[in-house]
């Protein structure tokens, strides 16, 4: 969600220095105060534990002895072992792989339906909560269902080959290479249909007078969308961005309930590398480090588009 | 912030629920047995409870074979509120001990007389420096064939004694075009076959030095290189949609004839158990082949935890009802599992389970009980996650090489360790 | 805008053409349709079945013989854990746990919104920064100091009561889930309002400071009752969000007293053992997902009208 700034800065009229004006102006920061002191301390102060805990031999539960960075080396070590790849390796490819093809794909099938949707349809009411319900659904719901549809021997395969395509095959889910592809397939139906109520709000909130001139200049539809419309959507795009990011970054569940892991752990993404190792192998210095990992690309992908976002600009 | 953690932390232990006075009759238990094979058998515990009084508050979180369960059993124990009872398996109930979470029922046990009916090897994991902490409430063995007795007359096969003959079994099945093998393709699964055919390829003595004192040599050896020979060629007889499946879908291929065999531990057994299936007339359970003699077991135990003073005569009431012979007996005839304490009459079992005790008492008296890796008996859940990891990614074609995988076993051991 | 690529079209080809591309439009979007609905289609066909159609017929078969079986089952009867009263016993869990996270979320959020839109001072954008920053972070990494502190207030609230005879609710597990959600939420719901009052006429503010209202009365008279859309958009997405959560949930609300939802669900679907009831499960996560669903569905045309309104703005 992109966010503007205002230029016109408000400030109380009447200020007299009495306790009780004092208390006034004082009064938009002290409502603020709980919500940034719980960010503060349940955010900031455990991300500081985190990063604490990454430098101590945390095994089972969590130990305040400083031992140095070992679990950083060890992840180090892990980065370069491709063959065989180890889990951490597998992670961060799987992230690289999926990361970009959810949001690449959601991005694209988003702006493409909502420019179908924007097509004066008939029925627009219908087909916007069946694109957009998958949003709603935990995938401790989906997942099932899903599983069942793509595995060869109950699912989509099957069924081609009941109804006479004997032929065709389709075993992603249990092929240790293409099986984060069927994560980014299930990923992409639960949010793209988010991503195009974002733009599809956004499509309705362009002004009709520029569209209008623009087909006076006698621009096509799809030049009048590629050069006009689809600049003007630019805020969104980022906007949609920021939202995708963040549940690829947390995409967990997405794994977990569709491939249990996957043929030999191929299918995990480091939030599954970090949960498997504090919680089931005991090496809660090693996970806390991949946590600490995990955030530090969050910051580098967030924090410049905070910046360029939130500056103020002088206009 | 930091200081304010240890803080709470330390104060969880000393002054939890210091504020009641009266005994609490009842007794929160921890669990992951949702299905309802398992929690009819569960059921029985809580009808001898509240039979003395003690009602059951159940946290029951399934998935993961306990892993969701564990997780909420650490924050839990983050908290400072401990449940009365959690189930637990093998190296985490001394982990938990060694955190000095756990309650001491020594006084019970030696009432109960538990030292001398429960087998030594689960001692191991149920004192923690001399102290009771947990009650085992079965033994479960691992080194187990189930097989389709309709198909195994159809195709005219007998019990497999060595690993040639059981491969020639396979052979047999494949020509008459039964899937031979039913496995699914999760990394347990597979780990816990893999326990099974390092018994059978290097022996007992093997066994227990590569997977329970975790010697180097042994890892290393053209032995371990030669079970996971053997387990490349078991994976040959699998069907190509083996990854991922559930353990009990793939039992159910066994019990509607659409697989001859799965190596399983006894767990499978309560699958034939609620699908009406009798041992003898429509499967067959033998031990795998090679590894008559041994058991390798697991065992659920109940990990008691160190409550307040007023809840701790429910915590007694508990432990004594889950290791009474009759639980003990009512308990493991459903869930296809042996009692944990050798002095329960098996007149109630099967033939499977009449079995299953003979041999882990024998097992017990002559020295090769031996824990699972696999199961997290046999190493602490970081060394067992990491064979795991490596079985699996032999399994899934990612480690190429028999050699290969030997090295990725003694790196990943030596690693967590 | 939408009214103009119509004309678009036309002005580029004749009628032909024109019936053409809508086609094609509506067969893409039906195409499309099917692909999301195919899930629920899936479940919902199954959930209808009994489990000798399931096991020997196709998945996406309608059903032979239609039974109700299996919801009546899922509604009623099955069991998370030794307790089995079905899905209903745990809708109450959930509801009580979801309304006061998502109103006291949302309320918060407008509070914050308006205080860095209309109530600058210096650093506003580095405190707004730092709470947006919050939607980020793991959730599983927080889980266990998060146990520990949550643990603290309970001990807070024995020795609170001890003193004074009443607790608050503190170290009760409902509570602790609306406070763990509340915490987690502010983030977006605050980055929801924020950008929404962004666009809200500055001058209407000044107006009513010079009639001398109040920083509360301004917020209560002028700024809610123009809150509608955004508003929407918040509760729906919280509703979503708190309604769906699992990992929260199980670890600090794992008794079956307290369970929401979601934890039974998964007690249902996630058994380890015994023949896998698909059109029961399917029918209890049809269950659980039913709440989230019709807010979708009822809801959802105010979603795209609230994300308009202010929620994506550039």
């Amino acid at each position: 969600m992109s966010v503007a700034t205002s230029q016109i800065k408000l400030t109380p009229e009447r200020s007299r220095p009495s306790v009780r004006s004092r208390l006034q102006d004082a009064l938009p920061k002290i409502v603020l105060a709980p919500s940034f002191a719980i960010t503060i301390v349940f955010v900031y102060g455990f991300i500081l534990w985190t990063i604490y805990l990454s430098f101590t031999n945390s095994k089972t539960f969590p130990s305040y002895v400083i031992t140095g960075p070992r679990a950083y080396q060890r992840l180090w070590g892990w980065t370069f072992d491709s063959d065989p790849p180890s889990s951490w390796y597998t992670s961060i490819v799987n992230m690289g792989i999926f990361g970009f093809l959810y949001i690449a794909i959601c991005l694209a099938l988003g702006l493409f339906l909502a420019i179908l949707l924007d097509q004066k349809i008939r029925g627009e009411g219908v087909l916007r909560p069946i694109y957009l319900y998958p949003m709603a659904l935990s995938f401790i719901v989906t997942g099932v269902a899903w599983k069942w549809f793509l595995d060869p021997g109950l699912g989509l395969e099957q069924t081609l080959h009941q109804w006479g395509w004997t032929s065709f095959h389709f075993d992603w889910i249990k092929n240790k290479d293409f099986v984060i592809y069927t994560v980014v397939i299930a990923g992409v139906w639960q949010a793209s249909g988010f991503i195009m109520a974002m733009f599809l709000a956004g499509l309705r909130g362009i002004d009709g007078e520029i569209m209008k001139a623009a087909q006076i200049d006698g621009a096509t539809t799809f030049q009048l969308y590629r050069r006009i419309v689809i600049p003007l959507l630019r805020p969104i795009f980022l906007s949609a961005f920021i939202v995708l990011a963040h549940l690829a970054i947390k995409s967990y569940d997405l794994v977990v309930a569709l491939t249990s892991g996957g043929p030999g752990g191929s299918a995990w993404l480091p939030s599954n590398f970090m949960y498997e190792y504090t919680f089931k192998r005991n090496e809660m210095a090693v996970g806390s480090a991949s946590a600490v990992i995990m955030l530090m690309t969050i910051v580098a992908i967030i924090v410049p588009y905070l910046y360029s976002e939130l500056r103020e600009k002088p206009r | 912030m930091l200081r304010k953690l240890l803080i709470g932390t330390a104060l969880a232990t000393t002054f939890a629920f210091s504020a009641h006075a009266e005994d609490v009759k009842e007794v929160q238990m921890l669990h992951w047995w949702t299905s309802g094979g398992e929690a009819a058998a569960l059921n029985v515990l809580k009808g001898d409870l509240a039979k003395e009084g003690y009602a059951w508050k159940d946290v029951p979180v399934a998935g993961g074979g306990g892993d969701a369960a564990m997780t909420a059993l650490k924050a839990m124990v983050a908290a400072g509120n401990y449940p009365t009872a959690s189930q637990m398996l093998g190296y985490t109930v001394l982990d938990y001990a060694a955190a000095g979470v756990m309650g001491d029922l020594t006084e019970t046990a030696k009432k109960e007389g538990w030292d001398k009916s429960v087998p030594a090897a689960l001692q191991k994991f149920s004192v923690y420096d001399g102290k009771w902490v947990a009650a085992p409430v079965n033994v479960h063995s691992v080194n187990w064939l189930w097989i389709n007795k309709a198909v195994m007359d159809k195709i005219g096969g007998a019990e497999p004694k060595t690993f040639d003959d059981f491969v020639a079994l396979l052979d047999k099945a494949k020509a008459a075009g039964v899937i031979p093998l039913a496995l699914g393709g999760q990394n347990w699964q597979e780990a816990t076959m893999f326990d099974s055919v390092v018994l059978s390829t290097g022996g007992p003595e093997f066994y227990k030095k590569a997977f329970n004192d975790l010697d180097d040599a042994s890892l290393k050896s053209d032995t371990m290189k030669k079970s996971f020979d053997n387990l490349a060629k078991l994976v040959t007889y699998v069907d190509p949609n083996f990854s991922g499946r559930d353990w009990n879908l793939a039992t159910a291929m066994v019990i509607k004839g659409d697989a001859l065999v799965q190596v399983m531990g006894d767990w499978a057994k309560g699958e034939f158990h609620a699908a009406n299936k009798t041992p003898g007339t429509d499967f067959l359970c033998y031990r795998f082949p090679g590894t008559d003699g041994s058991v390798i077991y697991n065992s659920d135990m109940f990990g008691m935890f160190n409550v307040p003073d007023d809840r701790k005569a429910a915590q007694v009431a508990l432990a004594t009802a889950t290791l009474s012979k009759s639980f003990q007996s009512a308990f493991n005839v459903v869930k296809g599992s042996v009692p944990a304490r050798t002095d329960v009459p098996d007149t109630d079992f099967d033939a499977c389970g009449k079995k299953g005790i003979a041999d882990l008492k024998a097992a017990n008296d002559g020295g090769t009980l031996f824990g699972s890796l696999a199961q997290g008996y046999g190493a602490p859940p970081a060394v067992a996650n990491a064979y795991k990891d490596v079985v699996s990614k032999f399994v899934h074609g990612q480690i190429k090489t028999s050699d290969e995988a030997v090295t990725e076993l003694v790196k990943a051991i030596d690693d967590a360790k | 805008m939408s009214a103009v690529a119509t004309p678009a079209r036309q002005a580029s080809g004749g009628m032909s053409t024109k019936t053409l591309n809508r086609i094609v439009i509506y067969g893409l979007l039906a195409l499309f349709a099917l692909f999301y609905l195919m899930p629920l289609f899936v479940m919902l066909v199954t959930s209808f079945k009994t489990m000798d159609e399931i096991q020997n017929g196709n998945m996406l078969a309608l059903p032979k013989a239609p039974t109700f079986d299996p919801w009546i089952k899922a509604w009623s009867e099955v069991c998370s854990g030794l307790t089995c009263v079905g899905m209903k016993g745990y809708f109450w869990n959930s509801i009580k746990m979801v309304v006061p996270a998502v109103l006291i979320s949302t309320l918060l959020g407008a509070l914050n919104g308006y205080v860095l839109t209309k109530w600058r001072f210096r650093g506003h954008t580095l405190v707004f920064a730092m709470m947006l920053f919050a939607c980020f972070i793991p959730f599983q990494s927080v889980l266990l100091p998060m146990a520990t502190i949550l643990g603290s207030f309970g001990r807070f609230g024995v020795t609170l009561q001890n003193a004074t005879g009443f607790n608050f609710g503190l170290g009760n597990s409902t509570v602790n889930l609306v406070f763990v959600h509340v915490v987690y939420g502010i983030g977006f719901t605050t980055l929801f309002f924020r950008n929404y009052y962004e666009a809200f006429p500055n001058e209407l503010i000044k107006a009513a400071q010079v009639d001398g209202a109040s920083f509360f009365q301004i917020f209560r008279r002028i700024m809610l009752p123009n809150s509608l859309p955004i508003i929407v958009v918040t509760v729906i997405y919280q509703f979503t969000n708190i309604w769906n959560d699992f990992l929260f949930a199980s670890a600090y609300a794992g008794s079956g007293d307290v369970m929401p939802m979601t934890v039974a669900l998964n007690n249902v679907v996630n058994t380890s053992t015994g023949v896998v009831e698909y059109n029961v499960n399917m029918a209890a996560a049809m269950i659980a997902a039913l709440p989230t669903l019709i807010v979708y569905v009822v809801a959802g045309r105010y979603f795209v009208r609230g994300l308009m309104a202010g929620a994506v703005k550039g």
